[in-house]
C-alpha cells in the first residue's frame, strides 16, 4: 500500500493526464471487456419453419394477412436458443405502422412478447430495432403491403439481448456520458444571464442537435459490432461534435484531444452504414468526418 | 465485503490528506457537524464495479442479437467489405510475390522477368484470361474506390445519395476498366 501511495503521488495530476474518451480501463481481467470478448460471436435464431405460426384471433371478412417473423428470446430459460416466431395479423385491423403490428400482437395475441415503446412518434428512441434487415424505428415504419411478403424483426444487430426486442444499451449510455455532453464553460456570460451565439454559429448545431441516441445507427456500423468496447461509434460521435461545434464550449481542445487515439474516433472506417440508416435523416458520418478533419488540421 | 472496501478507501484518503485537515475530523465528530461526504463517494465506487459485475454476469446469458447475417445489402457495406478484401489481395499478393523474389536464388527458383514471361506465355489461354482478371479487378476497384475515402476525409460528396451514385459509379468504372486491363494489356 505504501508502495501504492508512492507511486500515486509521483503520477501526473488529474489535470495533465490525457483522458481518452472510452469507457473502460485498459487493465487485463477486467470483467466486462473479458466477457464481451469471450460472447462476440452470435448465436443464430432457430428458423421459424421449426415453430408454429400464430394465427390472428379475429381476422376480418376480407382479411389482407400479413405474416411477421419476430425474434424471441426469454430469460426465464436462459439454456433455450433464441428463436423467430411467425405471426399472421389482418392488416385491415391493424394500424399502418410496424409499431401497431406489434401492439397488437402484444395486445391481442401473445402477451409474452417484449419491446420497448413510449412516445409512438418517433422522438423518444425507444423502438428501435432491425426491421427487414434495416435498423429503425418501429413507429416510422410502415408495415410494407405487398402480397406474401413476410417481414423479419431483429433486436438492434450485434447487442446483448435482455429479452424478445429489448438490447441491452448500458454500454451505449456509458459511451454517451464519456464524451460529457453538457456545456463546458470557465468564463460567465458578460452580461451575467446567457451565453449567447450568432445566427451562423446556431446553424452549425443543425442537423446535429435533433439526434435522440435511438442507436440505430451506431448498431448498424460493423465497426462498432467488433469493437463497442473501445469505439464510441457514430451516435456518440455526432453527439461528440455536437459539443465540439458549439461556439459556447471552452473545452472544444480538450473535447478533441480525449478522442485522438486509435480507437475512440479512428475506428470509423467511413462504412457510411451510419447514415444510411438513421431513422431521423441525420448525417453521423459527416458529423465524424469533420471532426476527423478538425484534427488533422489542428496540428 | 462492500463496507470493508468503503472502509479502506476512506482510511487511504484519510492518509494522504494533509496533517492539518487530519485533525479536523475528530473536531468535527467532537462539535457534532461532520458529514459523510467522502464516505459516501468511496462507496458509489465500488457500487460502480459491483454493477460492471452483475452486467458481466448477465452478458454470459444473454445471447448476441444477429448481425452481418441478417443486415440488409446495401452498397454502402458491401463496397467497404469489397474495398477491404482487395486491399488485401493486393497487398498480399505483393508480399508474397516481394518475398519470394528475394528468397529466389537461394531456393534455385527463377523468377527474372524473363524467365517469368515465357512461362506465363505457356499457359493456356483461359488462364492467362483468368489470372489477369484476379489482379485487374482489384487493382482498379481500389484505387477508384480509395477517391470516394478521400473525398469522404475532406468533408466532400458524404450524403447518401451522393455515396450511393459514386458507388455504383465506382463499380462499373472498375469492372470495365478491369475488363480492358485484362484483354488489352
Amino acid at each position: 500500500m505504501a508502495l501504492r501511495l508512492a507511486t500515486r503521488r509521483f503520477a501526473a495530476p488529474l489535470v495533465l493526464r490525457r483522458g481518452m474518451a472510452t469507457t473502460i480501463e485498459h487493465t487485463k481481467g477486467e470483467p466486462l471487456s473479458t466477457v464481451s470478448e469471450m460472447t462476440s460471436g452470435t448465436s443464430t435464431p432457430e428458423p421459424a419453419s421449426k415453430s408454429t405460426p400464430i394465427k390472428d384471433p379475429s381476422p376480418s371478412q376480407q382479411a389482407k394477412m400479413k405474416t411477421f417473423q419476430i425474434y424471441r428470446w426469454n430469460p426465464d430459460e436462459p439454456t433455450a436458443k433464441p428463436k423467430m416466431q411467425k405471426y399472421s395479423l389482418d392488416l385491415n385491423k391493424t394500424g399502418p405502422m410496424m409499431l401497431d403490428a406489434l401492439i397488437r400482437i402484444k395486445n391481442e395475441v401473445d402477451p409474452t412478447l417484449t419491446f420497448r415503446r413510449s412516445c409512438r412518434e418517433g422522438i423518444c428512441g425507444s423502438c428501435a430495432m432491425n426491421i427487414d434487415g434495416v435498423n429503425t424505428l418501429a413507429c416510422l415504419c410502415r408495415i410494407p403491403t405487398e402480397p406474401g411478403k413476410e417481414s423479419r424483426i431483429y433486436p438492434l444487430p450485434h447487442t446483448y439481448v435482455v429479452k424478445d426486442l429489448v438490447p441491452d444499451l448500458t454500454q451505449f449510455y456509458k459511451q454517451y456520458k464519456s464524451i460529457k455532453p453538457y456545456l463546458q464553460r470557465d468564463t460567465p456570460p458578460p452580461d451575467g444571464r446567457e451565453n449567447r451565439q450568432t445566427k451562423t454559429d446556431r446553424a452549425k448545431l443543425d442537423g446535429l442537435y435533433e439526434c435522440i441516441l435511438c442507436a440505430c445507427c451506431s448498431t448498424s456500423c460493423p465497426s462498432y459490432w467488433w469493437n463497442s468496447e473501445e469505439y464510441l461509434g457514430p451516435a456518440v460521435l455526432l453527439q461528440s461534435y455536437r459539443w465540439i461545434a458549439d461556439s459556447r464550449d471552452e473545452k472544444t481542445a480538450q473535447r478533441k484531444d480525449a478522442l485522438n487515439n486509435s480507437m475512440s474516433l479512428y475506428r470509423c472506417h467511413t462504412i457510411l452504414n451510419c447514415s444510411r440508416t438513421c431513422p431521423k435523416g441525420l448525417n453521423p458520418a459527416l458529423a465524424i468526418a469533420e471532426i476527423k478533419k478538425g484534427l488533422a488540421f489542428s496540428g | 465485503m462492500l463496507a470493508q472496501r468503503a472502509m479502506q478507501q476512506s482510511l487511504r484518503r484519510l492518509a494522504v490528506q494533509h496533517p492539518a485537515l487530519r485533525l479536523s475530523t475528530p473536531a468535527a465528530i467532537a462539535t457534532g457537524i461532520y458529514h459523510q461526504k467522502r464516505f459516501a463517494a468511496a462507496t458509489t465506487i465500488s457500487e460502480a464495479t459491483e454493477h460492471d459485475k452483475i452486467l458481466a454476469r448477465q452478458r454470459l446469458n444473454r445471447p448476441v442479437a444477429p448481425h452481418l447475417a441478417i443486415y440488409n445489402a446495401q452498397i454502402t457495406w458491401y463496397l467497404s467489405g469489397l474495398n477491404r478484401i482487395t486491399g488485401c489481395t493486393l497487398s498480399g499478393a505483393f508480399y508474397i510475390f516481394g518475398s519470394l523474389y528475394l528468397i529466389a536464388p537461394y531456393i534455385g527458383l527463377h523468377m527474372e522477368s524473363a524467365a517469368i514471361a515465357a512461362s506465363f506465355g505457356a499457359w493456356p489461354l483461359i488462364l492467362k484470361i483468368a489470372t489477369k482478371a484476379f489482379f485487374a479487378f482489384p487493382f482498379t476497384f481500389h484505387c477508384l474506390n480509395g477517391l470516394r475515402h478521400l473525398s469522404w476525409d475532406t468533408t466532400h460528396l458524404i450524403s447518401n445519395q451522393k455515396v450511393i451514385q459514386t458507388g455504383w459509379t465506382v463499380v462499373a468504372l472498375s469492372v470495365f476498366s478491369a475488363i480492358g486491363l485484362t484483354l488489352l494489356v
